[in-house]
């Protein structure tokens, strides 16, 4: 069994050093619940498809996304699309003016649902939810977080968000990190909510630095510029 | 009240299949044990075990709370070694902090 499993990866590893590429990439939008997930996917649509469509609601709550969904058909060109960043000390090379690149990659972007260990009714009567209605969240959510991991199998590479807010050497993060390389498939980490007074996108970046880690705010779309190039580098 | 704690020798654990781990952990925590592994689950059976656990969830059994060392590069950097893997019942397993060496959980009883 383990043998096979790792020919698997093998072979898997071997197709993409030989630049085997096929003409659309299905990207999955993993990471632990309200790391900021959906609305990475909506600031992914709104800019490059329609700033009108969303794929799902954020929220506070957790485990809203209880289902995976694929926006099929999306193409990041940033040759034609200009990207203002809200704010240019994030990065250094950042200029006031909207900037340009050159990357190009077309993609399915699979939202998914937050990956846990537990999931607790109890959590949602907090957000003023009924207990009928936090113990049907509850098990959509369980249904959701299986979803995810069943998605794994058919993901060309992913985006793993975590909150810079957080501690985020946790078991979780661990584990999809680990499961990705064993199947050699592209990670890129995106350290979310550097917009907040109290992130820290370098204690993510000292906790997993085999990984390119790119601090960003997708809610205020801070720094998305070198998201959408570190895509198309690793993913095209 | 009493908690229980099961530490599994590497030798039983590789006599296992992955299958047979899986439940024998889950069946130990959803019993209220702790349970802790020489020489640990892979990233793979970790995420399995997620997906079982997920499959067992209900109004009484929340999920578990797990806690282990990143595995080692083994020989010419392929073959990764696992280390020890802590699991136990999330309503009584709390981490309070982990890098790569050290894990502090409190356990307490329900």
């Amino acid at each position: 069994m383990k043998s096979k499993r790792r020919w698997k990866s093998i072979l898997t590893r071997l197709r993409r050093a030989l630049s085997f590429r096929k003409g659309t990439a299905k990207i999955g939008i993993y990471g632990p619940p309200n790391a900021g997930k959906t609305t990475l996917t909506n600031r992914i649509i709104h800019t490059f498809v329609d700033e009108n469509e969303d794929v799902g609601t954020a929220t506070e709550v957790p485990h809203e996304t209880r289902r995976a969904v694929r926006r099929a058909g999306v193409t990041i060109d940033l040759k034609t699309k200009s990207l203002e960043n809200p704010n240019p000390d994030l990065n250094s090379e950042s200029k006031e003016k909207p900037k340009r690149g050159k990357a190009k990659l077309k993609l399915d972007v699979v939202d998914t649902p937050g990956l846990a260990t537990k999931i607790d009714f109890h959590e949602f009567l907090a957000y003023g939810l009924e207990e009928d209605e936090a113990k049907r969240r509850a098990k959509e959510a369980t249904e959701g977080v299986i979803e995810a991991i069943k998605w794994l199998d058919d993901i060309d590479g992913i985006v793993l968000l975590m909150d810079s807010t957080e501690d985020p050497y946790t078991q979780t993060n661990i584990i999809i990190i680990g499961n990705m390389e064993a199947r050699g498939i592209p990670i890129i980490i995106a350290a979310n909510k550097v917009d907040l007074v109290d992130a820290s996108p370098q204690r993510i970046a000292n906790a997993f630095p085999q990984h390119s880690v790119i601090p960003i705010s997708a809610l205020k779309g801070e720094n998305m510029l070198d998201l959408y190039e570190e895509m198309a580098r690793r993913f095209r | 009240m009493e908690i229980k704690m099961n530490l599994i020798s590497e030798d039983k654990i590789n006599s296992m299949t992955s299958t047979e781990k899986l439940r024998f952990v889950l069946d130990g925590v959803k019993s209220g044990d702790i349970v802790v592994l020489e020489g640990g689950l892979t990233s793979e059976e970790q995420m399995k075990l997620i997906e079982l656990t997920m499959t067992e969830v209900d109004d009484d059994f929340s999920g578990i709370e797990m806690s282990g060392y990143p595995s080692k590069k083994g020989f010419l950097n392929i073959r990764k070694k696992t280390r020890l893997t802590v699991i136990g019942p999330a309503k009584m397993m709390h981490t309070t902090k982990k890098d790569k060496d050290l894990i502090s959980a409190i356990i307490s009883a329900i």
